[in-house]
């Protein structure tokens, strides 16, 4: 496909490679706050490529894992209700609240049906005006003006049966937390493309200033993720910490103004919990108040009475903070695997544990064994 | 067989001569009872639309069948799928074509089906009539008599529409392929042609994902495929359709059966535009969507020119790629060698593919 | 992440500003995507598509620039450039319709 099959070219990766490779003075620490950037570097071997070169820490980066369990919870507890269909992406169907994941609610006889986008859940309210259909809204920036539209094209259509129960969550506020831990090893951060397409990327500008850190907006395929790992290196080699634009065909330094405006409309920025992190200020999105009809929780008015935090061994914040490898993880591959999984990392399939217990088990060639420990560059 | 007596001017061509329920034309409860209206179901609709041969429809509580030259292959197969209809096929298709491809992979000649419906009360008569219609279609396709079968209603409720069991006997044909424990190292992996089509198919209509065209699945019978390299004289290891789980979980097993293992390419996958396009944009991966007309084989070396040539001379093999190879046995069974050249472990495959936004 | 992915804008069916629609092509496979934040795409041109929704037109200039580079610096290894200081970005500008 184009704009994609270039991206994927064996040569160029091989040449990037190479360049870090030569350029690399010592180990440097990165890390991508993007699930679809860690998938990618463990799906093409990128991380096994850059062993001993480049330490690649994969922060909190898929919006599925972290959703609190309380609002899987909330969103099966819908699915029950006479008359709701609850709606979301297929990969959070699968994700376990503390009780249930919505598939099991749908086993239970709840009506769950997974949608591509959030405007075919407003087709669906259209189509069943008996119903009040609910879409469980997840995702980073990127999914916000989708989830934004759909309540902006259900307002204009009258529909008064069209609900949200929103997740979102902003990428930023949480590299900030990740950042302003004393003991963080994150020498620069790998900024996720499509959170940047919407975003923009002079928001990092403030960032990049306050912690010295280098910032690249990286893309997806092979070639945009080494693109952005090498410019990190350059940067860290040079003394350098510059926000840069690695996935220039599709982010503009201002984003897209037209979706941010759609944001505006309907949300404002909030606290907000994330699973395995706890709150983080200013984290999420939050409905505006002439927008709070749409607000699913009002179905259950009576039954919503928010709860502690799942108590759990997992040591989620560590992870997440890349203060702890996954597989250096107690639990790691035992007690917790994407079929059991102990916490927000294991519990999607982009979330970095889960990736890890997907492709990093492979080992199949063996590895150089370090002769250093691995921690005393970090 | 009763049905002769009611003669073609009685009915319109097609139709089912049956008492209405108030709606007009449904499956009731009575049609599943043993009675009056069973009898007409079966007589006058079921063996009406299926086709008439020589070992089909004889009434009595069996069917009686010649003694077959050669050992025999026994299979059984249920289909539930929603939805019934689907873009390149229907249930009735799938009942007769999986059963049928169940024995022509383990290299028989399909022979004799049996055929079960459990509908659920006040099924719509049209669809039944129009799921006979291809049960017919597709069993004079790959000739094979349905030679016994079972309705049952089941009250509205307790089950999804409707379902199909099939149960099918064929005949071995020598050379009888060894089987999946006999596939050795440096054996090369062949698909029969693009992967992927009929799980996509299925996930856009159950999923309602609006694409157009709308992807179409692959359901067909492999039979040719079969009487082409069988009469060319090609030996293989294993054959297997790659229905539920994709080509991974045909690999899958098959590297545990034999203790090696297996090793594909990426890049060598055969994949219709459909396909490659949804699994970019959903974040699906081929290897995992379900086949309906798709054979992986296992082929030593030796035969691998001569199987290829064979299988692009047919109409459902035009296409046919070899996609990996046989390794001795190392710590996982199956490994995808990505674009770049470093190899992935294949996780097996659990549940159905689901699309995702991460 | 964000699974995104760039498909080709082939037809326009809707321009109202909240309920804009076009059909994008991504390979063999058409689907029809809200354009609301990308209402000054044309025909022809790519766009990324996430959960239905176009979020960008791609930088047809910026990603032959990438490329080029790259390629480039395969063939010398010597020329290698650093990254562009954000100031540095050239601006999106929409490029003629290939479809007219």
């Amino acid at each position: 496909m184009k704009h994609l099959d270039e991206y994927r070219d064996p040569a160029l990766a091989r040449q990037l490679v190479d360049r870090i490779r030569r350029h690399a003075s010592r180990r440097w620490t990165l890390m991508e706050v993007c699930g679809g950037q860690t998938h990618s570097l463990l799906r093409h071997g990128i991380d096994q490529e850059l062993d001993g070169l480049v330490d690649l820490l994969h922060g909190p980066g898929c919006p599925v894992c972290v959703t609190p369990a309380e609002q899987i919870d909330q969103a099966c507890r819908l699915a029950q209700l006479p008359g709701v269909v609850v709606t979301s992406f297929g990969d959070m169907l699968r994700v376990p609240g503390r009780h249930s994941s919505l598939l099991q609610a749908r086993r239970a006889g709840g009506d769950v049906r997974l949608v591509y986008s959030p405007l075919d859940a407003v087709k669906l309210a259209q189509r069943h005006p008996d119903r009040v259909v609910v879409f469980l809204a997840v995702g980073f920036e990127t999914t916000v003006p989708a989830t934004a539209l759909a309540v902006l094209q259900a307002t204009e259509l009258g529909l008064t049966n069209f609900r949200i129960l929103t997740a979102h969550v902003r990428v930023l506020p949480a590299m900030e937390v990740i950042a302003g831990e004393p003991t963080s090893q994150v020498q620069a951060f790998l900024a996720a493309g499509h959170v940047c397409t919407v975003a923009g990327h002079q928001v990092y500008d403030s960032f990049c200033e306050r912690h010295r850190l280098p910032v690249v907006v990286t893309g997806f395929e092979p070639v945009d993720l080494l693109e952005g790992i090498w410019e990190c290196v350059r940067q860290l080699e040079a003394g350098e910490s510059h926000v840069v634009n690695a996935y220039q065909r599709s982010v503009r330094e201002t984003g897209n103004e037209s979706g941010q405006r759609l944001i505006e409309r309907v949300y404002s920025v909030a606290d907000v919990s994330w699973r395995g992190l706890g709150t983080i200020p200013d984290g999420g999105y939050q409905l505006r108040p002439e927008f709070a009809r749409c607000d699913a929780r009002l179905l259950l008015q009576e039954a919503f009475a928010p709860s502690a935090d799942e108590p759990t061994v997992c040591p989620a914040r560590e992870v997440l903070l890349g203060r702890l490898r996954p597989p250096d993880c107690p639990h790691f591959g035992g007690s917790c695997t994407p079929e059991t999984p102990l916490g927000a990392p294991m519990v999607s399939g982009e979330g970095c544990c889960a990736a890890h217990y997907r492709y990093a088990r492979s080992a199949l060639e063996p590895r150089e064994t370090s002769t250093g420990d691995d921690c005393d560059v970090k | 067989m009763t049905s002769s007596e009611t003669g073609e001017s009685l009915w319109p061509s097609g139709a089912c001569p049956l008492p209405r329920d108030s709606d007009g034309r449904q499956v009731t409860l009575a049609h599943g009872e043993g009675g009056r209206e069973t009898r007409r179901l079966i007589e006058n609709c079921i063996w009406k639309l299926l086709p008439r041969t020589r070992y089909s429809g004889q009434g009595g509580d069996a069917a009686r069948l010649p003694r077959p030259d050669g050992a025999l292959a026994f299979t059984t197969d249920s289909y539930v799928v929603t939805p019934l209809f689907f873009p390149g096929g229907d249930i009735g298709e799938l009942a007769v074509y999986g059963t049928v491809n169940d024995l022509a992979v383990m290299g028989a000649v399909p022979l004799w089906l049996s055929l079960a419906f459990i509908v659920e009360e006040g099924f719509p008569m049209s669809d039944l009539e129009a799921i006979l219609q291809s049960i017919a279609a597709a069993a004079t396709r790959t000739e094979v008599e349905i030679v016994t079968g079972d309705t049952k209603v089941v009250p509205r409720g307790a089950a999804d529409g409707i379902y199909l069991n099939t149960s099918g006997v064929g005949v071995f044909v020598e050379p009888i392929p060894p089987g999946p424990d006999q596939i050795q190292p440096g054996d090369m992996l062949v698909v029969s042609g693009p992967i992927g089509r009929h799980g996509l198919a299925i996930l856009a209509a159950r999923e309602n994902l609006g694409f157009e065209p709308a992807p179409l699945s692959d359901c067909a019978p492999v039979t040719d495929l079969f009487r082409a390299v069988r009469s060319a004289g090609v030996q293989y290891r294993a054959a297997r359709d790659a229905t539920r789980g994709g080509v991974a979980a045909v690999c899958q097993e098959w590297a545990r059966a034999s203790r090696t293992t297996f090793c594909l390419r990426e890049s060598a996958l055969p994949l219709s535009d459909e396909v490659r396009g949804a699994s970019e944009l959903l974040g699906l991966d081929p290897l995992f969507l379900a086949n309906e007309g798709n054979v992986t084989w296992a082929v030593p070396p030796k035969h691998l020119t001569e199987l290829l040539r064979v299988l692009h001379g047919t109409d459902l093999g035009r296409q046919a790629a070899v996609i990996g190879e046989v390794r001795p046995h190392q710590s996982v069974s199956v490994v995808v060698a990505g674009r770049l050249g470093r190899e992935r472990v294949l996780e097996e495959p659990s549940g159905v593919p689901l699309p995702r936004i991460c | 992440m964000c699974l995104a992915v760039p498909g080709r804008v082939v037809a326009w069916i809707n321009r109202h500003p909240l309920f804009a629609m076009a059909e994008v092509e991504f390979e063999g496979l058409r689907r029809p995507c809200h354009m609301a934040c990308v209402p000054e795409a044309l025909l022809g041109q790519y766009v990324i598509v996430h959960a239905g929704v176009a979020i960008s037109i791609v930088d047809e200039a910026a990603a032959h620039k990438t490329l080029q580079e790259l390629r480039a610096c395969g063939e010398d290894p010597a020329v290698e450039a650093g990254g562009v200081p954000v100031d540095g970005v050239g601006h999106f500008s929409p490029l003629p319709d290939p479809a007219r």
